[in-house]
C-alpha cells in the first residue's frame, strides 16, 4: 500500500486485490472506428432474459441503424442493423462465447454504402414522460455496457413497493488492460451527462453519483469541470482496486450500505449503470436511435496495435484481430476483462453488446503456462481477498470433496459472483473460481430437479 | 497463415495470477531461518551444525518414505519439510543425542504431518509434534543444556551428541566443568527463574548468550528474521503480537503482586523459546486460523497458556504444549470467528 494512499483517505471497500493495471498501453488512444467487416453476425440473443425476435426475411435489404429483430419479452431487447446491407441468412450461424452455435441474422455488407445512420428521427426528451422514456430506452436496444448485458429499461422499473432513489454511475473499469469507459469518460463526457439527466427524469431518482477510480483523475477533472452547477449530479473519486466495478462494492465504498444477500440494488433504493451504457443512452435517444456499435478495448501483449475501437455489433473476432495484428506467441484471446472474461475457442465469434475489451495474452513461457497445484496452506489470503468476505478456503475443500449442498447453504456459495479474485491470490495455484462456478452450476440444477 | 486458422487456448478466468507461491513462500522461510541456524552453530558449534542435518535429512527421509507408501508424487520439492527439519534441530538442546533427534524427527514430519495427508492437512506443528515425543521420550536429554561459546566447540562435538542409541545417556557434567565456563550451573534462564528466582539480564537474552535450544537464544535475531518475513507479506504478523500480548498480560499481574518470585513479562517475553515459537512455529499457517479476528485470539491463547504453564506447571518451558494445544484448538476458533458475509443479515447462522 501507497504511504500516501494510506493518509489520503481514498474511499474504498474492504479486501479486493491490486493486480497490474495495463492501462497504460490504451488509456491515451482516442476512440478510432474500425473498417467495416463484410460480413456482420448479429445475435438474437446477446443479453440477458428472452433472445429477440426475428423481423426481416434473408435477401431483405436493411439500412444501418434499422431495426431487424424486435424484443421477445419484457426482459428482452430489439436489435437493430449494424451497416447497410441484405440478409444473406438466418440461422444457427456463429459460435458464441459460450461455445455453441447459436442463431444470428447475417448481413452482407455494401461495400459501396456509406453507412451513414439515416434511420431514427430528433425527440426533445425534456418533453418525455418517464414512460415514454422506458420505453425509449427498451426500443434503442440498450443493454449494460459494461459486461453484464442486462437490459437497461428493466432496471428503471424496480420491484413492486420499491423506489430508485439514488443512481450510481460506475466509471470505475477495474479490470486490467480496459479504457474504454475511460475513454469515454473523457471523449464523450457531454453525452454522459445527457444520458444521466434522461435517467433521473426516467427513474424519478433525486440524485446520481459518478465513481470513478483513482487512477482516471483526467476523467475525473473533465466530468467536474462539465458539471459546474449541476446540483443532482457529482463525481466521487475511489480507490484503484479490483474489483470496484462491482456493483455492490461501489455501493458500499459510496454509500457504505450494502445490497442484501441475494438482492437487487433497487432493494435499498439503488440503481448502477455503467459509464459506457449512459453516454450511450445519451447519445441514441435524443436521436431515436438503436445501438448498433460500441467502444471495445483491445489490448494485451499479444496485440500490435492496442487502442480502443468503435466497433459495429456483429463483427468477427477474427477481422478485429486483422485490423489489430497479432503476435506470433498470441494463444489466449479474451473477451472481456482478463479476471472476468472468458477465452473464446474460435475467432468466429462475433462482437455482442456487452464486449467491452478483448485482451490476447501471450504463452506463458515456463513450464509451458502450467503452474503446480499445491493443497491449501490455510494462508489466508483468499479470505482476505474475497470482495464478499466469503471464505473461498473452506468452500475450496468442500468442492473437493463434492458437498455442493454444504457450500450453499452454509458457505454462502450463491453471493459469489466469480470475480477471481481468491484464484488471483492462490499460493497453491488452486483453481477456487472455477470450483465455484461448477459447483453454483451443480446447486442450480439440483435446484431445478427438486 | 490467416488468423482465423490460428491455435487458441481455451482458460478459465480469472486469467491472471499473483506470482507467489508455496514453495516460494516456504523458501523464504527457510531463508528466515538460516541466519538463526547461523548463530546456532556459532553459538554452539559442529554439535548444532550435525544436529541441523541430521533432523533436516530425517525429515525429508521420512517424507519420502510416505509419500511412496502412500503413493503420492514425492512432496520434497514444497520446501516445508525442511522448514520441520530445521526448526525441530533449533529447538532442541545443542547437544542432544543425535539418534534421538532423528528419531524425533522421523516422528514429527511421520505422524505429525504424513499420516494426516501431508501439507495442508496437518493438525498440528510437525516440528512440535516431534518434540514433545522426544520431550515424552528422553527427559533427561532434552534438559541437559550445555554453555554456549564453550572453547574448542568448532573442533569437538558434545559427547552426548555422539551417543549411541539405547546406550545409557553420556554424562555431560565432566565435560562441562572442564571447558569451565563461569558460573555454568547447567540450567537455562528460565529454570533459574523458576526455581532460584534468578533472573537473567535481559541484554543477555536478546543476544543469546544464555544456555538454552539450540536456537531459541537470541530473541533480537528472531524477530529481525520474523520482520522480514511479515514486510515480504509471507507471516502473519498478528500471531506473534497476540502471543506477545497474551503473555505480558497474563504476566504482569503476578510480577506486579510479588516481583521476587514471579517473572517480569520482559522476562517472559524474551526468555525459553517464546520468541522462536511466537515467531516461527505458532505462525504455521496450516494449523492456525485465517480470519483476523481468529489469529489474534489464537495468539492471545497461546500466550496466555505458554505464562500459565510456565508459572504454574511442573516444567520450566510452557510454549511447546501451548503451541500444540492452540492447533488442536485452531478449527474452533476459525469456527467462532467467521466474518459476516457481504450482505449477509447478522442473524443468519453460517458456520
Amino acid at each position: 500500500m501507497d504511504v500516501h494512499k494510506f493518509f489520503s483517505r481514498v474511499k474504498t471497500f474492504s479486501h479486493g486485490i491490486h493486480p497490474d493495471a495495463h492501462k497504460e498501453e490504451t488509456a491515451h488512444k482516442t476512440i478510432r472506428r474500425t473498417p467495416f467487416s463484410p460480413e456482420i453476425y448479429v445475435l438474437l440473443s446477446q443479453h440477458r432474459g428472452a433472445p429477440a425476435r426475428v423481423i426481416v426475411k434473408p435477401g431483405q435489404e436493411v439500412v444501418r441503424g434499422e431495426p431487424i429483430a424486435e424484443a421477445g419479452g419484457h426482459v428482452s431487447v430489439p436489435m437493430h442493423a449494424p451497416v447497410t446491407g441484405v440478409v444473406r441468412a438466418i440461422d444457427m450461424l456463429v459460435p458464441t462465447v459460450e461455445g455453441p452455435k447459436a442463431e444470428a441474422i447475417a448481413i452482407e455488407t455494401y461495400a459501396a454504402a456509406t453507412q451513414e445512420v439515416l434511420y431514427g428521427e430528433q425527440r426533445d426528451i425534456s418533453q418525455m414522460t418517464p414512460e415514454e422514456l422506458v420505453q425509449a430506452v427498451q426500443a434503442s436496444g440498450m443493454v449494460g455496457l459494461g459486461g453484464a448485458a442486462f437490459p437497461s429499461h428493466v432496471k428503471l422499473l424496480p420491484p413492486e413497493g420499491r423506489r430508485i432513489e439514488t443512481l450510481i454511475i460506475n466509471g470505475c473499469e477495474c479490470e486490467p488492460y480496459l479504457t474504454c469507459d475511460h475513454r469515454v469518460m473523457l471523449e464523450q463526457t457531454d453525452r454522459l451527462i445527457v444520458g444521466i439527466r434522461l435517467l433521473l427524469r426516467a427513474t424519478g431518482a433525486t440524485n446520481a453519483i459518478i465513481g470513478i477510480e483513482d487512477n482516471k483523475m483526467d476523467a475525473v477533472a473533465a466530468l467536474n469541470a462539465a458539471l459546474v452547477g449541476e446540483r443532482r449530479i457529482r463525481c466521487e473519486v475511489v480507490e484503484t482496486k479490483y474489483p470496484h466495478g462491482a456493483e455492490k462494492m461501489l455501493i458500499t465504498t459510496l454509500l457504505n450500505r450494502e445490497v442484501p444477500s441475494g438482492g437487487i440494488p433497487a432493494d435499498i433504493g439503488l440503481a448502477v449503470y455503467n459509464v459506457g451504457t449512459v453516454a450511450q443512452l445519451g447519445d441514441l435517444i435524443p436521436q431515436g436511435r438503436g445501438l448498433i456499435e460500441r467502444v471495445v478495448t483491445i489490448s494485451g501483449p499479444g496485440v500490435k496495435k492496442p487502442g480502443n475501437y468503435l466497433v459495429p455489433i456483429g463483427t468477427p473476432l477474427h477481422f478485429l484481430m486483422q485490423h489489430v495484428g497479432s503476435s506470433m506467441q498470441a494463444s489466449e484471446v479474451i473477451v472481456g476483462g482478463p479476471m472476468m472474461g472468458m477465452t473464446v475457442a474460435s475467432l468466429d465469434v462475433p462482437i455482442t453488446k456487452g464486449v467491452s475489451g478483448i485482451v490476447v495474452l501471450e504463452k506463458v513461457k515456463s513450464n509451458g503456462g502450467r503452474q503446480q497445484v499445491y493443497p491449501c496452506i490455510k494462508c489466508g489470503e483468499c479470505l482476505s481477498a474475497c470482495p464478499l468476505h466469503l471464505n473461498p478456503s473452506m468452500l475450496g475443500q468442500l468442492a473437493g470433496i463434492r458437498e455442493y449442498q454444504v457450500m450453499a447453504e452454509q458457505y454462502n456459495l450463491d453471493d459469489c459472483f466469480e470475480c477471481g479474485c481468491c484464484s488471483y491470490v492462490c499460493p497453491s495455484n488452486i483453481p477456487l473460481t472455477q470450483y465455484f462456478r461448477i459447483a453454483k452450476s451443480i446447486v442450480r440444477e439440483a435446484r431445478m430437479a427438486s | 497463415m490467416p488468423i482465423r486458422d490460428k491455435t487458441v487456448e481455451i482458460k478459465t478466468s480469472p486469467h491472471l495470477k499473483k506470482t507467489v507461491s508455496v514453495d516460494q513462500i516456504m523458501r523464504n522461510v527457510v531463508g528466515a531461518l538460516l541466519p538463526v541456524c547461523c548463530w546456532s552453530v556459532y553459538q554452539f558449534g559442529i554439535s548444532v551444525l550435525l544436529l541441523l542435518l541430521v533432523t533436516t535429512l530425517s525429515c525429508i527421509l521420512t517424507e519420502s518414505l510416505f509419500c511412496r507408501l502412500s503413493q503420492r508424487p514425492n512432496s520434497i520439492g514444497d520446501f516445508s519439510v525442511i522448514i520441520t527439519g530445521l526448526l525441530l534441530a533449533l529447538t532442541l538442546p545443542p547437544g542432544f543425542p543425535l539418534w534421538m533427534a532423528a528419531l524425533a524427527g522421523f516422528i514429527g514430519v511421520g505422524l505429525g504431518k504424513s499420516l494426516f495427508g501431508g501439507l495442508g492437512y496437518n493438525v498440528m506443528n510437525p516440528a512440535l509434534v516431534g518434540r514433545a515425543f522426544v520431550q515424552a521420550a528422553f527427559p533427561v536429554a532434552i534438559t541437559t543444556w550445555t554453555p554456549a561459546f564453550a572453547p574448542g566447540r568448532f573442533s569437538e562435538f558434545i559427547p552426548s551428541s555422539l551417543a549411541l542409541p539405547f546406550m545409557s545417556p553420556v554424562d555431560t557434567a565432566d565435560w562441562v566443568r572442564e571447558r569451565a565456563v563461569d558460573g555454568f550451573t547447567g540450567a537455562t534462564p528460565l529454570a533459574l527463574q523458576k526455581f532460584h528466582h534468578i533472573a537473567a539480564d535481559s541484554m543477555d537474552l536478546l543476544t543469546g548468550a544464555v544456555a538454552g535450544s539450540a536456537g531459541e537464544t537470541s530473541a533480537i535475531l528472531i524477530l529481525v528474521c520474523g520482520l522480514y518475513l511479515v514486510f515480504r507479506k509471507m507471516m502473519s504478523w498478528r500471531i506473534p503480537a497476540g502471543i506477545f500480548l497474551g503473555a505480558g498480560m497474563t504476566s504482569l499481574p503476578f510480577y506486579l503482586l510479588s516481583p521476587e518470585i514471579y517473572p517480569s513479562p520482559l522476562f517472559v517475553l524474551l526468555s525459553g523459546g517464546l520468541m522462536l515459537g511466537a515467531v516461527f512455529m505458532a505462525t504455521d499457517m496450516v494449523a492456525s486460523p485465517m480470519t483476523p479476528a481468529g489469529l489474534w485470539l489464537y495468539g492471545l491463547f497461546i500466550g496466555f497458556l505458554t505464562v500459565v504453564i510456565r508459572l504454574f506447571g511442573g516444567l520450566a518451558e510452557g510454549v511447546m504444549y501451548a503451541i500444540l494445544i492452540a492447533n488442536v484448538v485452531s478449527p474452533m476458533i476459525a469456527d467462532v470467528t467467521q466474518s459476516r458475509v457481504y450482505g449477509a443479515s447478522a442473524k443468519r447462522r453460517r458456520s
